[in-house]
């Protein structure tokens, strides 16, 4: 059974992937720059963003109501209305679509919390199949290194305290990311990810970015997604 | 009706839960909107409370989790099928782990008013796939029973006008549209909501009750067949016969 629904539609899905502190949301930010600046449509998704869903999952988190399964559902249900208010139609006017994080990122951490492969694969079915997914590839302690540095309390769900795995917060999340890494590394092959070492300087991995880019829906970008005319403004749709 | 034992799941085990400690009886009734599920499961509630049994009812979006959020979302005009479907399926979930198995391992009978048939029918009236809502839901406990109250639209109809006196907008599947108005709109979508269930009726084993009949004749038969549930189907071997007074030991 296919993984994903085709893409029918005139513009393309471009999605980056990998653990916290792998730096894909800083390269997916120059790419979709670059896009812009060749006059392409852009717009932008980020993962776990719907307004219609938000203040049931502020609940869930709050109260630390979440089972594995209502975690996973509620995170569907969030991509779901962006998917159907915002990916699909922008998708269908032509626009190149930029999403932060996609359905892998439930494959992997839906799983570590317990819920099954198959399940989980068949929830996101109804997920349009992007024509580029990027996975940023980095050894754990070097994530963790760039996280653990410079920002604030890591949060209750995000260190996967609800899997009992450590008491302490900073382990508890280094045991997590391990684990979702270690998903992330098996579905490589099954799902044809583009993998970027994410080790190397941020100019050659976005480099090694835009070169796929062409390579891969080149002919699209220059013919067929929507254009900007001369002289329009061309912000980033940050809706959704 | 061939109640399981104990209670499994169709697809998918729910993490961290065993079947076999759930002691108690889940009881679902299925059936379109306005067929008069709600007066009935008032009826049963209070019919099983009166014979000593503890009861827990439950139903469609009222989960401490998603129900507010299911609520505020139907009144937005952004609330796109597949979302729709999901977030249901959220506040299923949430009922099933948070009540409605701390229920059964309390020995408790739950009567939900709907479970996930409905939740499969308007996905499938929407016209979404129906492998994968099964799917989805797939982690649903197998219940005891599920009563089918069966009506056409032309009683629902009659009930929504002469009852509440107006058609709801979900009810008639506004949001999709599927006629010019509410009226065709219900029609249409409650034909399909209808044809959905009987399409499941026969592999889940649902006992249809004819609930175009008087709400009293319906409890009968509801009577009748949840009775049935509680007697010990085993073969006794013939008990001594002692004098203990019924009530409580030990």
């Amino acid at each position: 059974m296919p993984l994903f629904a085709r893409n029918r539609y005139r513009g393309k899905l471009i999605v980056v992937e990998g653990i916290d502190g792998s730096g894909k949301s800083t390269q997916l930010s120059l790419l979709s720059q670059w896009l812009r600046s060749e006059g392409v449509a852009v717009a932008f998704s980020e993962w776990n963003s719907s307004p219609l869903v938000r203040e049931t999952t502020k609940r869930g988190k709050k109260k630390e109501m979440f089972t594995p399964t209502t975690f996973s559902l509620i995170h569907a249900t969030d991509f779901a209305d962006r998917m159907e208010r915002y990916l699909v139609p922008m998708l269908k006017a032509g626009a190149v679509v930029c999403a932060d994080r996609y359905a892998y990122t439930a494959f992997a951490r839906d799983v570590v919390r317990g819920v099954s492969r198959r399940w989980v694969r068949n929830l996101y079915r109804f997920a349009i199949r992007p024509h580029l997914a990027f996975y940023f590839r980095v050894p754990l302690e070097v994530a963790l290194g760039r996280i653990l540095g410079g920002r604030d309390a890591i949060k209750y769900y995000e260190a996967g305290m609800d899997l009992g795995l450590s008491r302490n917060v900073v382990e508890s999340f280094r045991l997590f990311q391990g684990r979702i890494l270690e998903e992330y590394e098996t579905m490589v092959a099954e799902v044809g990810f583009h993998v970027i070492d994410a080790t190397g300087s941020i100019e050659d991995q976005q480099r090694q970015m835009r070169e796929i880019v062409m390579q891969e829906i080149g002919d699209s970008l220059r013919s067929t997604v929507l254009h900007v005319e001369e002289g329009a403004p061309n912000g980033a749709q940050t809706a959704a | 009706m061939e109640p399981k034992r104990p209670l499994e799941f169709y697809r998918e085990p729910l993490p961290g839960v065993d079947p076999s400690e759930l002691h108690g009886k889940l009881i679902a009734i299925e059936g379109p909107d306005s067929v008069g599920r709600s007066t009935q499961i008032a009826r049963v509630r209070g019919w099983l409370e009166q014979r000593g049994h503890a009861v827990l009812d439950t139903g469609m979006a009222r989960s401490a989790l998603a129900g507010k959020g299911i609520q505020k979302a139907k009144e937005g005009n952004t609330f796109g099928p597949v979302t729709m479907t999901l977030f249901y399926a959220t506040d299923f979930a949430d009922r099933l782990e948070n009540e409605i198995i701390p229920a059964l391992r309390a020995g408790f009978v739950v009567l939900t008013d709907r479970y996930i048939f409905s939740l499969i029918a308007r996905a499938i009236a929407r016209g979404e796939d129906r492998r994968w809502i099964e799917n989805v839901a797939g982690f649903a406990l197998v219940p005891h029973v599920i009563y089918y109250m069966r009506a056409e639209v032309k009683d629902l109809v009659s009930r929504v006008v002469l009852g509440r006196g107006a058609f709801d907008f979900w009810e008639s599947g506004m949001d999709l549209r599927f006629g010019p108005d509410m009226y065709d709109s219900f029609v249409r979508y409650q034909t399909r909501l209808i044809r959905a269930l009987d399409g499941m009726s026969r592999k889940h084993n649902f006992v249809t009750i004819d609930a175009s009949r008087p709400p009293d004749r319906i409890f009968r038969d509801l009577q009748q067949n949840i009775t049935k549930l509680f007697q010990v189907r085993k073969v006794r071997r013939p008990v001594k016969r002692t004098l203990i007074s019924p009530g409580f030991q030990g």
